[in-house]
């Protein structure tokens, strides 16, 4: 059971107050009648799945309802850092594009 | 015979608290302080049970977790508990205990040992794997014989407690090196844990004979404990063992409370400790381990550790005449104390060819004889030990020198060394790495918030222990020992120098020829049985401990997997890094299910929602479904009915009469904002912006993979106010789906989402008589087709209750959907009832909605549709705009190619052509031609029920191809090998024309037989409270708010400071997360951004803002949730032991201050939780689950007492 801390409420909270979304920072195209099927299901269907940092969209269900980014080691689930929709992880986390 | 191994004096016993116990049917005596293992050997019982495999007598070889032999089962009947460690379970009054291990499995008492020969390893796998049918009988055998102990098949009246904590520094183990490291840590003025699972602290202390600072060990451990108790945020917890440690430092331990306390269950009898930890000291220690050697496990052959144990804490001498084998220092303290005590050493083999003098001197001063370079190869005796062969070893301890000669004796004591008990590291993915100085495994690394101290380092002196205990917490707060200034005490001890590294010793005879020389006691499993595993090709530690169930019994191989490891690293000619541990896997010790489970069992098994018509169900006799965490009415039988007919008769009565559903459960969703109806147009695939405000549309919600995932009416009560119905089953998952589609692709909308699934009681009256009921209840409304038309709403009075009734229909009739706010719900449907009578108005649940749906062929999202189907696919391509205008969710994927096969499966109804067969849901659909294995499936039953209004069965189903396959007869696969055959039809079933939900003609002008009973609508409190026993001592008040008054606030807004909060006075909106602000008894709680919950009592004078908000400032959005939750006032002195009890949150002062407010998980379901200014708190939680959530806190306060 994982802690993580929600940048809303502040706090640090027990894993199973919160629901893991998927990948983030995956930008829907501005215009999709000018993708390709292929191009609009790698949109649809792709993600990286890293072993390592990767960044995720969680959303704070049992909480405030906020979504909000996290960055985490798939392999010894450390959260090197959260912050919110919007924003940028911080340098420290940000390794891969 | 009584206690005849009993030492007249010493010990950490009661010698004045006798208490009698039966083992194996026989009667003895123990004290108070024994475990039934010293009161076992202090009666002299020798033999504990049989072996597992080969039925060889056994004996007690440790004391503690360790032992492999003593497995016993407690108790009888539903409270028996198998799998425990005699050397582990208290000596209580009357104690019943018998050995898990007495029957002959596999018969070997009359077959003998030929038999056993015959066992190799593998031997299941080597002989039973064919023919198949020799499996099958195999594996029948093997369950009878397997396990240690029998589970109780009656319920455990026990109740199971479970606790959350969180503290700076948890310290595993109160031995010399955790004491220490807790005094260091309390100190800093840290929250501090320590666990050990001895019944007092002091680990190996307890058990040594060393003074400290001139005194005995004892009197350090109380001062020290004493001290600790003085600090305000030290917790102390004996008979705790920490089995496990998890991601993010959660540790877990399983508290063995005292027990029997009392006879009534009210006291928990065991309480699973889940610790957060910020940092965590292990200080585990270590277990000693035994030298392999043939027939070694004859009883009276022990750790020395054991002995030592047994001597100095439980007065215990297990015998008279001591062989000690050693291959380090530390293990002459047993036989020094042995000899000090009295008794007999009478000699002790070292391995080793030279001995410090200090152990030289001792042994000098006490007239021992020392044989080093000498070991023991082979002990003999029939029902216990009476003699050991010992000989020289090699130069290079591999093998004999000379011919093996014979010692008289009653007890060997070896070891071989010490097993750091690294277990808990290991659970979080730290490597071990085997030391040859040490002759240990010890940690390679470990993560910067866990550190060791001790014992459990390959500290091999008390001094050295200690110390390390300071360091240790120097090294997690960056702090000298100077710093910490704990003093160190002044001990005597002799000084330890290198052990040799030998496990195993040589025999004259090879291994396979010579005794057993048994590694693992447990599961039989013999040094030739790991080397016959290595010259079978297995290589790898993980495969021979599978192979040859080394370690797999539940001692976990606590003693045998180094030895183990040993000799296969002999027999491949390999290192002991080289062939590494196995993983260690939590638990370190068996854990009960009990334990586990904690509260959740029974009617708490998990949270369960009721709707405010619950209790009328109840009384009616309703069957129930289980939708989610709902409870739902699933049909109502009357006398000797059965299903089929109830159902049958209920859907006749909706079709032709009236019929009502609770329909509360249905997900409703408030949506506000000047961006409301750009932000549902965009979420649904059909338009909603033209929705008219009064208005309602079914819509079609789509994943943006075009597939549909939810659908539902939505109506509109104003340009900027929607209310979405969603389906039962997805009302979570549909509002989380919005939230994200709000907060991360569109955050520039002007919209406020509000959950009011709980606020609204729903009630569906349907049928053509249900205009008749309508008119009864709400006399003033019109109700002809140009005022209220289908698919509309109106907003109305009913006995002084604001109402919203919805003309729309899930089943083909003309029907209603009513919804008052849910606590006036029972008095609705009470209502409806007594109009209704002269109409023989019925109830019908679930199974009938479903039969009425399907006869129309409406879907049901998440039975009919699996995330794998498009609007065109379930024939509503009606639903999806063809324009181009709006954007909305899904709409790229409709033009995907592989949308546009005409091969996909499609949306179609089935016609059996046996008008009675009713089909099974999943059927697989085959091709007439087409049936032979494997054949290609066609298509799938999604739902399939018998129509009493068409007097045959339908189907609905998923079909290749189906909209130009109607017509076609298909073949329904069943379980036995048959077909049942039926025809493809439109999913049509019933009323094509949709001519049934229009207003016919009225029966009769002014009816006035409805309005007789005019009176007003009752609130009804969420809960019986009745038969619950009023304690004195009660450390928990419980109130329940019967009259409050609830609203939600949304935002956006900005620099809005305060709101209007009474009359006279105003209050701040609390922007900070987490708190509340009030104003005369009225709270305004955060909730989240933008968001906040006001509550307080109604008041009969001066309107507040919880009254109509019409005082708001603009930008705030108001909607009443007074129906979405119940309210529960907590007050006293245990208030925060419940919330420890129900919740992962920290209530810790330091977080949970008096103005803190927090939405956290309680009770596993949702809860508010509010301080109050009276040291108590507000429990805010979802009316659904107030019944629940009632009946946990009624559970977990029954230690302390609850007054109601
Ligand atoms: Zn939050």
């Amino acid at each position: 059971m994982l802690r993580i801390y929600c940048p809303y409420c502040e706090s640090v909270r027990d894993e199973d107050e919160f629901h893991c979304v998927g990948e983030a920072h995956i930008k829907r195209p501005e215009r999709p009648d000018e993708l390709s099927d292929q191009a609009w299901g790698e949109y649809l269907h792709f993600r990286t799945n890293p072993r390592g940092e990767h960044r995720e969209i969680w959303h704070h269900v049992v909480g405030c309802r906020q979504h909000f980014n996290v960055v985490r080691d798939t392999e010894t689930y450390e959260i090197k850092s959260v912050y919110r929709v919007g924003e940028e992880p911080s340098s420290a986390a940000d390794s891969d594009a | 015979m009584s206690q005849v191994r009993r030492l007249e004096k010493g010990g950490r016993i009661d010698r004045s608290t006798r208490f009698e116990f039966s083992f194996n049917g026989t009667s003895y005596t123990g004290f108070k302080g024994d475990t039934l293992a010293s009161a076992l050997l202090a009666n002299g019982v020798s033999e504990v049970g049989r072996s597992f495999k080969y039925y060889r007598r056994r004996g007690i070889v440790g004391s503690g977790v360790e032992e492999p032999n003593a497995i016993v089962q407690l108790g009888s009947g539903s409270l028996s508990t198998p799998n425990l460690r005699a050397s582990e379970v208290e000596l209580s009054a009357g104690l019943s205990a018998r050995s898990a291990t007495t029957t002959d499995r596999f018969g070997l008492r009359r077959l003998g040992s030929l038999f056993s020969s015959l066992m190799p390893v593998g031997f299941y796998y080597k002989t039973l794997m064919r023919p198949k049918a020799l499996w099958e009988l195999g594996e029948k055998l093997m369950r009878e014989a397997a396990g240690l102990g029998n589970l109780s098949r009656g319920r455990d009246p026990d109740i199971y407690d479970k606790y959350h904590h969180h503290c700076d520094v948890l310290i595993v183990g109160a031995g010399a090196a955790g004491l220490n490291a807790a005094l260091a840590a309390a100190k800093t003025g840290s929250r501090v844990i320590v666990a050990d699972e001895q019944t007092e602290f002091g680990g190996w202390l307890l058990s040594s004979s060393v003074t400290i600072d001139g005194t005995s060990a004892t009197t350090w451990i109380e001062r020290v404990v004493t001290s600790l108790r003085a600090h305000p945020h030290v917790i102390l917890l004996s008979r705790t063992t920490i089995f496990g440690l998890y991601d993010h430092n959660l540790a877990m331990g399983c508290e063995r409370l005292v027990y029997p306390k009392s006879a009534d269950f009210q006291s928990p009898r065991e309480r699973l400790h889940q610790i957060r930890a910020k940092q965590v000291v292990l200080a585990t220690g270590a277990i000693e381990r035994p030298l392999t050697f043939a027939n070694n496990d004859l009883p009276g052959i022990m750790l020395p550790s054991a002995v030592l144990t047994y001597l100095n804490r439980y007065a215990v001498a297990p015998g008279n005449d001591l062989v000690l084998a050693t291959t380090n220092d530390q293990a002459y303290e047993a036989a020094f104390r042995w000899h000090d005590l009295g008794k007999r050493v009478v000699a002790i083999c070292d391995s080793r060819s030279d001995l410090q003098p200090a152990l030289i001197k001792g042994c000098e001063e006490r007239n021992i004889k020392i044989l080093n370079e000498h070991i023991v190869t082979e002990a003999r005796g029939k029902k216990h030990l009476n003699r050991v062969l010992i000989a020289r070893l090699s130069a290079d301890k591999r093998s004999l020198i000379g011919k093996p000669h014979v010692l008289r004796c009653d007890l060997i004591a070896t070891s071989s060394g010490w097993n750091p008990v690294i277990h808990l590291n290991a659970h979080t993915r730290t490597m071990a790495r085997w030391d040859e100085d040490e002759g240990s495994f010890l940690l390679d690394s470990t993560s910067p918030d866990v550190v060791t101290a001790g014992a459990v380092n390959g500290a091999r002196t008390l001094a050295a222990c200690i110390r390390e205990g300071v360091t240790a917490i120097g090294r997690l707060h960056a702090l000298t020992e100077r710093d910490l200034d704990i003093p160190t005490p002044n001990i005597e001890e002799i000084e330890s120098t290198r052990p040799d590294v030998i496990f195993k010793a040589p025999h004259v005879r090879t291994e396979s020829r010579a005794p057993k020389q048994f590694v693992d006691f447990q599961l039989d499993v013999t040094a030739a049985d790991i080397q016959l595993a290595a010259r079978e090709g297995y290589r790898t530690i993980e495969h021979v401990k599978r192979y040859t169930a080394l370690g797999f019994g539940n001692d976990q191989g606590k003693l045998s997997n180094v030895n183990g490891i040993a000799v296969l690293a002999g027999s491949l000619g390999k290192s002991m890094s080289e062939i590494g541990t196995t993983v260690f896997r939590p638990p370190y010790t068996p854990v009960t299910f009990g334990s586990i489970a904690g509260r959740s069992v029974g009617d708490l098994f998990d949270p369960e929602r009721h709707t405010p018509m619950h209790q009328w169900h109840v009384e009616h006799g309703a069957e129930w479904e289980n939708v989610g965490q709902w409870k739902r009415p699933w049909f109502y039988p009357c006398t000797d009915e059965s299903m089929q007919e109830a159902v049958n008769r209920e859907v006749l009565a909706a079709r032709s009469s009236v019929g009502v559903l609770d329909a509360s459960t249905l997900g409703k969703i408030d949506v506000r904002g000047k961006d409301a109806a750009i932000f549902v147009d965009r979420i649904y695939s059909n338009a909603f912006a033209n929705l008219r405000v009064g208005r309602c549309r079914y819509g079609l919600m789509l994943r943006d993979t075009g597939m549909i995932f939810d659908d539902g009416v939505t109506a509109r009560f104003a340009e900027d106010h929607f209310l979405i119905h969603t389906t039962t089953g997805h009302a979570e998952s549909v509002l989380s789906w919005l939230e994200l589609w709000h907060q991360t692709e569109w955050p520039d909308l002007d919209v406020r989402l509000t959950s009011v699934t709980d606020h609204w009681a729903t009630v569906a009256v349907v049928g053509p008589e249900s205009r008749n009921v309508l008119r009864g209840l709400c006399p003033d409304l019109q109700l002809a087709d140009e005022r209220f038309p289908f698919m509309s709403l109106q907003v109305v009075d009913i006995e002084g209750v604001e109402a919203r009734i919805f003309r729309i229909s899930f089943s083909g009739e003309l029907s209603y959907e009513i919804n008052v706010p849910s606590q006036y719900g029972l008095s609705l449907w009470e209502r409806i009832f007594e109009i209704g009578k002269p109409y023989g108005i019925t109830p019908y649940g679930t199974e009938t909605m479903h039969v009425l749906r399907a006869e129309k062929g409406f879907i049901i999202a998440g039975q009919d549709t699996d995330g794998s189907m498009t609007a065109a696919d379930m024939d509503l391509a009606w639903c999806v705009r063809k324009s181009d205008d709006v954007e909305f969710v899904g709409r790229r994927s409709l033009a995907l190619r592989d949308y546009q096969r005409l091969d996909r499966m499609q949306f179609v109804g089935l016609e059996t052509v046996d008008p009675k067969t009713v089909l099974p849901e999943g059927g697989q659909l085959l091709d007439a031609q087409n049936k032979t294995v494997p054949a290609s499936m066609q298509g799938y039953v999604t739902s399939s029920y018998f129509s009493a209004t068409l007097g045959r069965s339908i189907a609905l189903a998923m079909v290749s191809g189906g909209h130009r396959r109607f017509g076609e007869t298909l073949h329904c696969a069943i379980r036995d090998g048959r077909f049942i055959e039926a025809k493809i039809v439109s999913s049509t079933f019933y009323d094509p024309e949709n001519s049934a939900q229009k207003v016919g003609t009225l029966s009769g002008t002014n009816d006035e037989r409805s309005r007789a009973a005019s009176r007003v609508l009752s609130q009804v409190a969420a809960l019986e409270t009745n038969g619950i026993p009023v304690r004195e001592d009660v450390g928990i008040s419980l109130r329940l708010w019967g009259d409050s008054r609830i609203v939600t606030l949304l935002g956006p807004i900005d620099g809005i400071e305060q709101i209007p909060g009474s009359l006279s006075s105003d209050v701040a909106l609390p922007k900070e997360p987490c708190t509340w602000s009030s104003v005369d008894g009225m709270k305004v709680c955060w909730l989240g951004p933008n968001r906040w919950l006001v509550f307080e009592r109604s008041r009969d004078e001066g309107a507040s803002v919880s009254d109509k908000g019409s005082r708001l400032p603009s930008e705030i959005s108001f909607v009443d949730t007074t129906g979405n939750y119940s309210v529960f006032s907590l007050s006293g002195s245990s208030v925060k032991r419940l919330l420890q009890k129900s919740c992962a949150y920290d209530f810790h002062e330091s977080v949970f201050h008096t103005n803190s407010c927090v939405l956290t998980t309680f009770a596993k379901t949702q809860g508010l939780v509010v301080a109050n200014e009276n040291d108590g708190v507000e429990l805010i939680v979802r009316r659904s689950y107030s019944d629940y959530v009632y009946r946990w806190i009624v559970d977990a306060t029954r230690e302390f007492g609850l007054a109601i």
